[in-house]
């Protein structure tokens, strides 16, 4: 071994470290404020660059809809023509400014996302407005919408991983089902204006938003907020329920591309809401399972075996119920043997407690994780986000840092014994 | 502005620190002078190969993940044509631990056969998952081997093929640490919450003791000018025809860089853009369309490429797109055009420095471009460039002979 006589360091001994349990989170609390038709905006004033952005959650997710993809259409070509301006010039005029306005259709809501430097926000705000109000969805731009999203869907359809993930959730929670359903040509090909302009009148003209700003805020948002979205509708639709109605086969094996080399494995069971006390215990669980680079899964399947070049474990980011899922792309000749060590590290956090070791490990990734997560004011915002639209408060992310400093390696393997129980776990492999 | 320090190691390793109290974290980032542009003809892949050995442990430290995960922190690395980049996030009162992980892999690995045979396992996946097992995942690989004839941007960076990394020998891979991997060829970035006098200390204490290695003298074969037009045709079960064009361009060091960046701006990446609106959504003869370049260090290329709408001839698609290309080399864009694209370029760059990350891993990159210094003088750069700058440069890059195609045809057509 090189010992180095100059600075004397011995470089077997790891330096002092503090650990990252002992680090005090904080989640910066957001300034609220109400706007003329009592919407609600949540800001996050911080940031060195004179940027910011703008979210307009509605609630007009694929809940709401009769009739698949009426509502991620109908978020999409918010952008796509409005009484005084077409496609193109709604798109330049963001462009012009250097902004970035995306949309985004989620099950229970969809999001309108501006990126912009501060100082244009003033020339952006009543664009948007128009968007929300004066929308009238052309005919040629649906048409040209329903080709292109035709298209994307053939060529999805031909990667193992995007089949996998589609049919795993139609698994869970059935085709009729929000989080389940499955995009086909043919819905596409059905889709009319009609449908597009009913849907935006129920619930954009006539629904209900939430307003989340974070970043260098200018001095008078709230009057700029108010002028351009104090006067619209304010209503919250009703919610719907849907019954979950997983498929009777909890195994299957698929054949998609005869010739492909590799399979993407998809291993899942039905998990409760953020609202249940298991929820935030079994996030420690998980990132020791497959969470994280150091996991479980990861040390076996990757760094041990070398089965597949990533393997990862995590809840789905749903709000009414939830599944655990386990993904990845193998080798085709050895994703059999790739879900057999899944169910054997199953087993192991059954059988075996955590080491302490092992365990504050975790706790110390998972903190450090959040310290860099909680950087800058968009990650800030997105936290709040997420807590605000589960209907849940910042004691939801002071209990998530108390359980990660204090959960026990036996609440650990009794959780491991009542969830990572092999017959309860969905199974796919798709070729 | 991003302010920072920047001071040299007796080992040649150079040092910049970028502070910002505003942060709880501290980055540290190394870049390495080697990219995939470095390998032998007969052993590509190996550069990216290499990365994933980086984490098989050090000649002192067994394992690198688990006392960084332990200190809170977490890390990642690319390699691309030109560079190798190494960064890690953690609590900034935990820095020492990752001058400590990253000075014991400068000074060595630990070179384990387990390690380099999983790893090739791994990168095999890597290939497959990315290039093999998916729509077009072939296509890059035909147009770089069709578009250079000598210099080594005629492979992935993933590899040429992967019985390259399958056949990877312990040897090789001494070699390349030891040819590559060295104080001399490298730049360190701190940033975040840190003080120069503590990054001093450190450096000194970790880095400084580290055999300065010899400095790497590139000497590639560079690519002669492209004198005639090439074309290819490919056939595979792909569900849409593809049409993949590509143009030599200058380097990153050139000036002409800021020009040819605007041009693709100005081509693609919004609604508003040239070909979008002409070729998506005006005459739809193509799903979706494209136009990007890599900004590579040795001279690189400009691509187009786009998926045909159903139905649609090739020969009417590609007529389509070299007929916007005529415009732009034919008539002066309009200021509003170009304050568009300088605006987008503006914000970009504001968006980027947001994180202190993406903060450190440029200074790094532009310090490896010859000065650090050059990051807050790029905004001046795109400022300068003109309407007729871009008639000009449009004209010199879109030229017939300059050009490379690939026809990516449907078994279903």
């Amino acid at each position: 071994m090189i010992t180095v006589a100059k600075t004397g360091i011995d470089r077997t001994v790891a330096p002092k470290i503090i650990d990252a349990v002992d680090l005090n989170l904080q989640l910066k609390p957001y300034r609220k404020y109400i706007l003329k038709n009592g919407v609600e905006v949540f800001a996050i004033d911080a940031g060195a660059e004179d940027v910011m952005m703008v979210e307009w959650v509605h609630y007009a997710g694929n809940l709401y809809e009769e009739k698949n993809f009426v509502a991620s259409a109908t978020n999409f070509m918010l952008k796509n023509g409005t009484s005084t301006k077409t496609a193109f010039q709604i798109n330049e005029h963001f462009e012009y400014f250097g902004a970035y306005l995306n949309r985004t259709a989620y099950n229970e809501t969809s999001a309108i996302t501006l990126h912009t430097l501060t100082k244009h926000v003033g020339e952006l705000l009543p664009v948007v407005r128009e968007m929300l109000t004066e929308s009238i969805f052309p005919e040629e731009e649906l048409n040209t919408f329903k080709k292109i999203m035709q298209q994307r869907l053939s060529v999805n359809l031909l990667k193992c991983d995007f089949v996998a993930q589609r049919l795993i959730d139609a698994y869970l929670y059935g085709e009729q089902h929000p989080y389940g359903r499955l995009s086909r040509f043919e819905d596409y090909e059905s889709l009319t204006r009609e449908q597009l302009a009913e849907f935006y009148k129920q619930y954009y003209l006539q629904g209900k938003f939430l307003i989340f700003v974070a970043g260098k805020l200018p001095e008078n948002l709230e009057e700029l907020l108010n002028k351009n979205f104090g006067d619209l509708s304010n209503k919250r639709p009703e919610g719907k329920n849907f019954l979950v109605r997983p498929a009777p086969e909890m195994k299957q094996r698929i054949t998609n591309d005869p010739n492909g080399v590799q399979g993407a494995i998809r291993i899942a069971r039905h998990f409760p809401n953020r609202h249940h006390p298991d929820f935030l215990k079994v996030q420690v669980l998980n990132s020791l399972f497959g969470g994280f680079f150091g996991s479980r899964l990861m040390a076996n399947i990757r760094e041990d075996k070398g089965y597949t070049y990533g393997i990862h474990s995590y809840i789905q980011n749903h709000i009414q119920q939830t599944a655990w899922m386990v993904s990845t792309e193998a080798g085709r000749d050895v994703c059999e043997p790739a879900i057999k060590e899944v169910y054997h590290e199953m087993k192991a956090l059954r059988e075996e407690l955590v080491d302490e070791e092992e365990l504050l490990l975790v706790r110390n990734y998972m903190m450090g994780s959040i310290l860099g997560d909680l950087d800058g004011p968009f990650q800030v915002i997105a936290r709040w986000k997420n807590i605000i639209l589960n209907e849940l408060d910042e004691s939801y992310f002071y209990n998530s840092i108390n359980t990660i400093k204090t959960i026990t390696a036996e609440e650990l393997k009794q959780l491991a014994e009542k969830y990572l129980q092999p017959e309860q776990f969905y199974e796919l492999v798709v070729v | 502005m991003i302010q920072f320090e920047k001071f040299v190691l007796q080992n040649g390793l150079r040092v910049i620190v970028h502070q910002d109290t505003s942060t709880p974290l501290a980055v540290v980032n190394v870049m390495y002078d080697v990219g995939a542009r470095d390998e032998d003809p007969d052993k590509t892949g190996f550069a990216h190969l290499f990365e994933h050995l980086m984490f098989g442990g050090s000649l002192h430290v067994e394992s690198y993940d688990e006392p960084l995960q332990m200190a809170g922190g977490d890390n990642n690395a690319y390699t691309t044509q030109d560079l190798t980049t190494y960064h890690v996030q953690l609590p900034s009162e935990n820095i020492e631990t990752a001058f400590w992980l990253e000075s014991d892999r400068m000074l060595s690995l630990a070179f384990s056969e387990k390690s380099l045979d999983v790893q090739r396992k791994v990168v095999c996946e890597e290939f497959k998952e990315h290039y093999i097992n998916k729509p077009y995942g072939d296509a890059w690989h035909k147009i770089r081997e069709l578009a250079y004839e000598v210099h080594p941007y005629r492979w992935m960076t993933i590899g040429k093929e992967s019985s390259h990394i399958e056949n990877a020998k312990l040897g090789d891979v001494k070699d390349f640490f030891f040819r590559f991997y060295r104080p001399i060829n490298a730049v360190l970035v701190v940033a975040g919450n840190v003080t120069l006098e503590q990054v001093k200390t450190l450096a000194e204490k970790w880095f400084g003791d580290i055999p300065p290695g010899e400095k790497y003298q590139r000497n590639l074969p560079q690519e002669p000018a492209q004198k005639k037009a090439k074309k290819m045709e490919l056939k595979a079960d792909v569900p849409l025809d593809a049409l993949y064009k590509c143009w030599h361009i200058a380097s990153r060091f050139d000036n002409k860089y800021y020009i040819t960046d605007l041009i693709t701006d100005i081509l693609s990446g919004g609604g508003s853009t040239r070909l979008y609106q002409s070729l998506v959504k005006e005459k739809k003869l193509f799903s979706n369309i494209e136009c990007y370049h890599f900004g590579n260090f040795d001279n690189g290329l400009l691509s187009i490429e786009g998926k045909l709408v159903k139905g649609v001839k090739m020969t009417e698609a590609e007529r389509a797109v070299n007929d916007e290309l005529e415009k732009i080399k034919n008539e002066l864009i309009s200021e509003t055009e170009l304050t568009k694209v300088k605006n987008k370029t503006e914000s970009t760059i504001a968006f980027e420095d947001m994180a202190v990350m993406s903060r450190a891993i440029s200074l790094a990159f532009y310090e490896l471009l010859g000065d650090a210094e050059l990051m807050n003088r790029e905004l001046d750069k795109y400022n300068a460039v003109t309407a007729s700058d871009i008639l000009d440069e449009a004209r010199n890059i879109f030229r017939e002979e300059n050009s490379s195609t690939l026809y990516y045809y449907s078994n279903n057509n």
